[in-house]
């Protein structure tokens, strides 16, 4: 008897709902939190490698100055536009979702993924000039300008490809992810009860977004100015 | 499509993820703009004003941590408490060293 009643009560659960939840509201605040622990380990992991990048940037403030203008500030500019654009358009993809708006929200992810690919072909871009300047370290570091300070700008530069590396590789990531949602909303697994996914991916790209919010004046900007002058 | 009736009570409107979008361009321009002034010590602090005001935007609006629930605020004020922690033990340690004097 009771197996009868559990069999019933299986067909009025959405399809999505994991057994081990009351309901949907219950699943979705629960991925939304569990996404919140993964996001402080990794709030945690850039601000570890931040911590070390503002040590080095006390010690030897006219390297940091030298990197800071070695960059190219005006695809860096873009970048940080090109990365917000796509933000708008996931939280734009969140909402079409709850709106029940499945071609709108296979249309924002796409547009995500667009944006997304910009930031990632501009940022090769910035590596291929980089590496040509002999700006990567270890034994292609060649860059010699000002010699006394060389191997300090290198440091610079083992934070700038370990710090832009790693949120590049978060992108591709991303990437990888919203490809998944694409699928999932064009096969119309999502709707106004049930957009968990959507939001859980929102929420690391956005994170992503918000790393660069930082890297990007910390590693092309300010290191210019409240320095020595060199 | 056909159910702007029934929207659930926490969708952001769209002017709000719009206008959030402009404040953010808005910061964008404004940390390139004042990276091109000498403020002498200024430009790190105002800087690091600019960049922390558009994360806080992102996180309560794109992030939707404002409808979120007690317990996230938890989670996301902690992790932001442990990273204070680390930033300043570690400073705290760093900046002092040239104090002692032999």
């Amino acid at each position: 008897m009771s197996v009868a009643v559990e069999h019933e009560d299986e067909h009025l659960h959405h399809p999505f709902l994991q057994h081990q939840f009351e309901d949907l509201g219950q699943q979705h605040e629960a991925s939304t939190l569990g996404m919140w622990m993964f996001l402080s380990t990794e709030i945690l992991f850039f601000g570890g490698v931040l911590c070390a990048y503002w040590i080095y940037r006390v010690i030897y403030p006219e390297a940091w100055a030298i990197g800071g203008e070695l960059q190219n500030k005006l695809a860096g500019g873009i970048n940080t536009i090109v990365l917000i654009i796509s933000s708008l358009t996931m939280a734009l993809a969140v909402r079409a979702a709850q709106l029940g708006r499945r071609r709108g929200t296979v249309a924002f992810l796409v547009a995500t993924l667009f944006f997304g690919s910009i930031f990632l072909g501009v940022k090769m871009f910035e590596y291929h000039a980089h590496w040509q300047e002999g700006l990567f370290p270890g034994v292609r570091f060649t860059w010699h300008e000002i010699p006394e300070f060389a191997p300090k700008v290198q440091l610079f530069m083992v934070f700038y490809w370990g710090l832009t590396g790693m949120h590049a590789l978060h992108m591709v990531i991303g990437v990888g992810l919203l490809l998944w949602m694409i699928s999932r909303a064009w096969r119309g697994h999502f709707g106004p009860e049930y957009y968990g996914p959507v939001e859980v991916m929102g929420l690391y790209w956005h994170f992503v977004d918000i790393v660069w919010i930082f890297l990007f004046p910390f590693l092309y900007l300010i290191p210019h100015f409240g320095m020595p002058h060199v | 499509m056909s159910d702007e009736h029934s929207v659930p009570h926490d969708v952001t409107p769209l002017a709000t993820y719009i206008i959030v979008f402009v404040a953010l361009a808005a910061g964008t321009l404004l940390t390139w703009f004042a990276s091109t002034i000498d403020l002498g010590w200024a430009n790190t602090p105002v800087a690091l004003v600019i960049a922390t005001t558009k994360a806080v935007l992102v996180i309560l609006f794109f992030m939707h941590v404002i409808h979120s629930t007690r317990l996230t605020w938890v989670v996301i004020i902690g992790s932001f408490v442990w990273l204070g922690v680390l930033f300043v033990l570690t400073f705290a340690d760093y900046l002092t060293r040239s104090w002692v004097i032999y």
